[in-house]
Protein backbone atom coordinates (compact mmCIF):
# COMPACT_ATOMS: atom_id res chain seq x y z
CA UNK A 1 0.00 0.00 0.00
CA UNK A 2 2.88 2.33 0.78
CA UNK A 3 3.88 2.10 -2.84
CA UNK A 4 0.51 3.43 -4.02
CA UNK A 5 0.82 6.43 -1.70
CA UNK A 6 4.27 7.23 -3.05
CA UNK A 7 3.02 7.15 -6.59
CA UNK A 8 0.06 9.38 -5.86
CA UNK A 9 1.96 12.01 -3.87
CA UNK A 10 4.69 12.20 -6.46
CA UNK A 11 2.35 12.56 -9.41
CA UNK A 12 -0.06 14.85 -7.56
CA UNK A 13 1.41 16.80 -4.63
CA UNK A 14 -2.07 17.72 -3.39
CA UNK A 15 -3.22 14.12 -3.20
CA UNK A 16 -4.34 13.14 0.28
CA UNK A 17 -4.96 9.71 1.67
CA UNK A 18 -8.61 8.84 2.30
CA UNK A 19 -9.39 10.10 5.78
CA UNK A 20 -12.91 9.08 6.85
CA UNK A 21 -12.59 11.09 10.09
CA UNK A 22 -12.35 14.28 8.05
CA UNK A 23 -15.54 13.57 6.16
CA UNK A 24 -18.17 16.07 7.19
CA UNK A 25 -21.07 16.17 4.75
CA UNK A 26 -22.89 19.45 4.39
CA UNK A 27 -26.34 19.07 5.86
CA UNK A 28 -29.46 20.54 4.38
CA UNK A 29 -30.63 23.62 6.27
CA UNK A 30 -33.93 21.80 6.63
CA UNK A 31 -32.35 18.93 8.58
CA UNK A 32 -34.86 19.47 11.36
CA UNK A 33 -38.18 19.02 9.53
CA UNK A 34 -38.30 15.23 9.77
CA UNK A 35 -38.36 14.80 13.52
CA UNK A 36 -40.81 16.30 15.98
CA UNK A 37 -38.27 17.16 18.73
CA UNK A 38 -36.13 18.98 16.15
CA UNK A 39 -39.11 20.95 14.88
CA UNK A 40 -39.89 21.89 18.48
CA UNK A 41 -36.28 22.96 18.98
CA UNK A 42 -36.25 25.15 15.87
CA UNK A 43 -39.65 26.71 16.67
CA UNK A 44 -38.37 27.43 20.20
CA UNK A 45 -35.28 29.11 18.75
CA UNK A 46 -37.43 31.17 16.36
CA UNK A 47 -39.57 32.51 19.21
CA UNK A 48 -36.79 35.04 19.82
CA UNK A 49 -37.77 36.79 16.56
CA UNK A 50 -41.25 37.40 17.94
CA UNK A 51 -39.94 38.51 21.32
CA UNK A 52 -37.81 41.07 19.47
CA UNK A 53 -40.72 42.07 17.23
CA UNK A 54 -42.80 42.87 20.28
CA UNK A 55 -39.93 44.80 21.86
CA UNK A 56 -40.01 46.99 18.74
CA UNK A 57 -43.80 47.35 19.05
CA UNK A 58 -43.28 48.38 22.69
CA UNK A 59 -40.82 51.06 21.53
CA UNK A 60 -43.55 52.37 19.19
CA UNK A 61 -46.06 52.39 22.05
CA UNK A 62 -43.71 54.30 24.33
CA UNK A 63 -42.90 56.71 21.49
CA UNK A 64 -46.60 57.35 20.82
CA UNK A 65 -47.22 57.94 24.53
CA UNK A 66 -44.36 60.45 24.63
CA UNK A 67 -45.59 62.28 21.51
CA UNK A 68 -49.06 63.06 22.80
CA UNK A 69 -52.70 62.02 22.64
CA UNK A 70 -52.95 62.31 18.84
CA UNK A 71 -50.02 59.98 18.18
CA UNK A 72 -51.39 57.53 20.74
CA UNK A 73 -54.87 57.51 19.21
CA UNK A 74 -53.34 56.90 15.77
CA UNK A 75 -51.47 53.88 17.12
CA UNK A 76 -54.59 52.62 18.89
CA UNK A 77 -56.47 52.92 15.59
CA UNK A 78 -53.75 50.89 13.87
CA UNK A 79 -54.00 48.24 16.58
CA UNK A 80 -57.64 47.71 15.54
CA UNK A 81 -56.79 46.86 11.93
CA UNK A 82 -57.13 43.19 10.91
CA UNK A 83 -53.43 43.16 9.98
CA UNK A 84 -52.38 44.27 13.44
CA UNK A 85 -54.72 41.84 15.20
CA UNK A 86 -53.48 38.98 13.01
CA UNK A 87 -49.87 39.95 13.67
CA UNK A 88 -50.51 40.07 17.42
CA UNK A 89 -52.19 36.65 17.37
CA UNK A 90 -49.10 35.17 15.69
CA UNK A 91 -46.76 36.98 18.11
CA UNK A 92 -48.92 35.77 21.00
CA UNK A 93 -48.66 32.10 19.96
CA UNK A 94 -44.88 32.31 19.69
CA UNK A 95 -44.29 34.22 22.94
CA UNK A 96 -46.56 31.83 24.82
CA UNK A 97 -44.55 28.94 23.38
CA UNK A 98 -41.39 30.77 24.49
CA UNK A 99 -42.79 31.23 28.00
CA UNK A 100 -43.87 27.59 28.37
CA UNK A 101 -40.55 26.17 27.11
CA UNK A 102 -38.61 28.71 29.18
CA UNK A 103 -40.41 27.85 32.43
CA UNK A 104 -40.13 24.13 31.76
CA UNK A 105 -36.36 24.50 31.43
CA UNK A 106 -36.04 26.64 34.56
CA UNK A 107 -35.05 23.72 36.86
CA UNK A 108 -32.25 22.81 34.44
CA UNK A 109 -30.91 26.35 34.46
CA UNK A 110 -31.09 26.93 38.19
CA UNK A 111 -30.70 24.46 41.02
CA UNK A 112 -32.39 25.66 44.21
CA UNK A 113 -31.80 24.04 47.56
CA UNK A 114 -33.37 24.20 50.97
CA UNK A 115 -30.57 23.29 53.33
CA UNK A 116 -28.99 20.37 51.55
CA UNK A 117 -32.13 19.19 49.84
CA UNK A 118 -32.60 20.06 46.20
CA UNK A 119 -36.03 21.52 45.38
CA UNK A 120 -37.68 19.17 42.83
CA UNK A 121 -37.90 20.46 39.27
CA UNK A 122 -41.66 20.09 39.22
CA UNK A 123 -42.00 22.49 42.14
CA UNK A 124 -39.88 25.15 40.43
CA UNK A 125 -41.89 24.79 37.22
CA UNK A 126 -45.19 25.09 39.12
CA UNK A 127 -43.98 28.21 40.97
CA UNK A 128 -42.96 29.76 37.64
CA UNK A 129 -46.36 29.11 36.08
CA UNK A 130 -48.20 30.47 39.15
CA UNK A 131 -45.99 33.58 39.09
CA UNK A 132 -46.73 33.98 35.37
CA UNK A 133 -50.49 34.02 36.07
CA UNK A 134 -50.13 36.37 39.05
CA UNK A 135 -47.88 38.85 37.20
CA UNK A 136 -50.13 38.81 34.12
CA UNK A 137 -53.17 39.60 36.26
CA UNK A 138 -51.24 42.36 38.03
CA UNK A 139 -50.18 44.02 34.75
CA UNK A 140 -53.68 43.69 33.26
CA UNK A 141 -55.21 45.23 36.40
CA UNK A 142 -52.70 48.11 36.40
CA UNK A 143 -53.45 48.96 32.77
CA UNK A 144 -57.23 48.44 32.80
CA UNK A 145 -57.67 50.36 36.08
CA UNK A 146 -56.52 53.54 34.31
CA UNK B 1 -11.29 34.79 19.37
CA UNK B 2 -10.17 34.48 22.97
CA UNK B 3 -11.88 37.80 23.53
CA UNK B 4 -15.18 36.39 22.29
CA UNK B 5 -15.04 33.53 24.77
CA UNK B 6 -14.55 36.01 27.61
CA UNK B 7 -17.62 37.97 26.57
CA UNK B 8 -19.97 35.00 26.32
CA UNK B 9 -21.04 34.85 30.00
CA UNK B 10 -21.96 38.54 29.78
CA UNK B 11 -24.19 38.04 26.71
CA UNK B 12 -25.60 34.86 28.21
CA UNK B 13 -26.62 36.71 31.38
CA UNK B 14 -28.50 39.29 29.30
CA UNK B 15 -30.03 36.43 27.26
CA UNK B 16 -31.20 34.71 30.44
CA UNK B 17 -32.59 37.88 32.03
CA UNK B 18 -34.35 38.78 28.78
CA UNK B 19 -35.78 35.30 28.37
CA UNK B 20 -37.24 35.42 31.86
CA UNK B 21 -38.71 38.94 31.79
CA UNK B 22 -40.15 38.45 28.28
CA UNK B 23 -41.70 35.09 29.24
CA UNK B 24 -43.40 36.59 32.30
CA UNK B 25 -44.60 39.89 30.82
CA UNK B 26 -44.82 39.98 27.02
CA UNK B 27 -47.76 37.54 26.60
CA UNK B 28 -50.11 39.68 28.71
CA UNK B 29 -49.12 42.87 26.85
CA UNK B 30 -49.75 41.20 23.49
CA UNK B 31 -53.02 39.63 24.62
CA UNK B 32 -54.37 42.82 26.19
CA UNK B 33 -53.12 45.72 24.02
CA UNK B 34 -52.85 43.80 20.76
CA UNK B 35 -55.82 41.42 20.83
CA UNK B 36 -58.39 41.77 23.64
CA UNK B 37 -58.78 45.57 23.57
CA UNK B 38 -58.83 45.90 19.73
CA UNK B 39 -61.48 43.14 19.62
CA UNK B 40 -63.57 45.14 22.10
CA UNK B 41 -63.39 42.69 25.01
CA UNK B 42 -62.09 45.54 27.18
CA UNK B 43 -62.07 49.31 26.77
CA UNK B 44 -58.76 51.03 26.05
CA UNK B 45 -57.87 53.26 29.01
CA UNK B 46 -57.61 57.02 28.39
CA UNK B 47 -54.38 58.51 27.13
CA UNK B 48 -53.96 60.68 30.25
CA UNK B 49 -54.27 57.69 32.57
CA UNK B 50 -51.78 55.64 30.59
CA UNK B 51 -49.23 58.47 30.47
CA UNK B 52 -49.58 58.95 34.20
CA UNK B 53 -49.00 55.22 34.71
CA UNK B 54 -46.04 55.14 32.31
CA UNK B 55 -44.43 58.20 33.96
CA UNK B 56 -44.07 56.43 37.28
CA UNK B 57 -40.35 55.73 37.87
CA UNK B 58 -41.03 52.02 38.36
CA UNK B 59 -42.99 51.90 35.07
CA UNK B 60 -40.11 53.56 33.24
CA UNK B 61 -37.64 51.04 34.65
CA UNK B 62 -40.04 48.22 33.80
CA UNK B 63 -40.61 49.38 30.22
CA UNK B 64 -36.92 50.01 29.62
CA UNK B 65 -35.90 46.62 31.06
CA UNK B 66 -38.62 44.82 29.10
CA UNK B 67 -37.58 46.45 25.81
CA UNK B 68 -33.82 46.21 26.25
CA UNK B 69 -33.51 42.74 27.79
CA UNK B 70 -35.98 41.28 25.26
CA UNK B 71 -33.78 42.61 22.47
CA UNK B 72 -30.63 41.14 24.03
CA UNK B 73 -32.48 37.85 24.50
CA UNK B 74 -33.22 37.87 20.77
CA UNK B 75 -29.67 38.89 19.85
CA UNK B 76 -28.04 35.98 21.66
CA UNK B 77 -30.52 33.31 20.66
CA UNK B 78 -30.85 34.45 17.05
CA UNK B 79 -27.05 34.47 16.71
CA UNK B 80 -27.00 30.75 17.38
CA UNK B 81 -30.15 30.15 15.33
CA UNK B 82 -28.24 31.53 12.34
CA UNK B 83 -25.20 29.35 13.11
CA UNK B 84 -27.10 26.12 13.67
CA UNK B 85 -30.07 26.63 11.41
CA UNK B 86 -28.47 28.24 8.39
CA UNK B 87 -24.88 27.02 8.95
CA UNK B 88 -23.41 30.49 8.73
CA UNK B 89 -20.54 29.96 11.17
CA UNK B 90 -18.14 31.50 8.66
CA UNK B 91 -20.04 34.81 8.87
CA UNK B 92 -19.68 34.87 12.66
CA UNK B 93 -18.23 38.37 12.98
CA UNK B 94 -20.95 39.98 10.88
CA UNK B 95 -23.69 38.07 12.68
CA UNK B 96 -22.33 39.06 16.11
CA UNK B 97 -22.13 42.73 15.14
CA UNK B 98 -25.60 42.66 13.56
CA UNK B 99 -27.30 40.90 16.48
CA UNK B 100 -25.77 42.63 19.48
CA UNK B 101 -25.46 45.91 17.54
CA UNK B 102 -29.21 45.95 16.78
CA UNK B 103 -29.98 45.22 20.43
CA UNK B 104 -27.73 48.08 21.56
CA UNK B 105 -29.34 50.50 19.05
CA UNK B 106 -32.82 49.42 20.20
CA UNK B 107 -31.79 49.86 23.81
CA UNK B 108 -30.65 53.44 23.20
CA UNK B 109 -33.81 54.32 21.24
CA UNK B 110 -35.96 52.68 23.93
CA UNK B 111 -34.17 54.61 26.66
CA UNK B 112 -34.67 57.95 24.89
CA UNK B 113 -38.43 57.37 24.46
CA UNK B 114 -38.90 55.95 27.96
CA UNK B 115 -37.26 59.07 29.40
CA UNK B 116 -39.30 61.44 27.20
CA UNK B 117 -42.77 60.19 28.16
Amino acid sequence: MAKTDDINTSTNPRYQRYRPERYSPRMSIFWWVHKKPFVKFIVRELTSLFVAAYAVLLIFQVRALSQGAEAWEALVAWFSTPFSIGLHVIIFLFVVFHAITWFNLAPTAMVLRIGKKRIPGGVIITINFLMWIALSLAIATLILAR
Amino acid sequence: MANKKNNDPFWWTLFGAGGTISAFFIPIHVALIGIAIPLGWFAMPDYEGLVELARHPLSRIYLFALISLSLFHWAHRFRFTLYDGLQLKHLEQYIVVFCYGSAIVGTVIGLIFVLSI
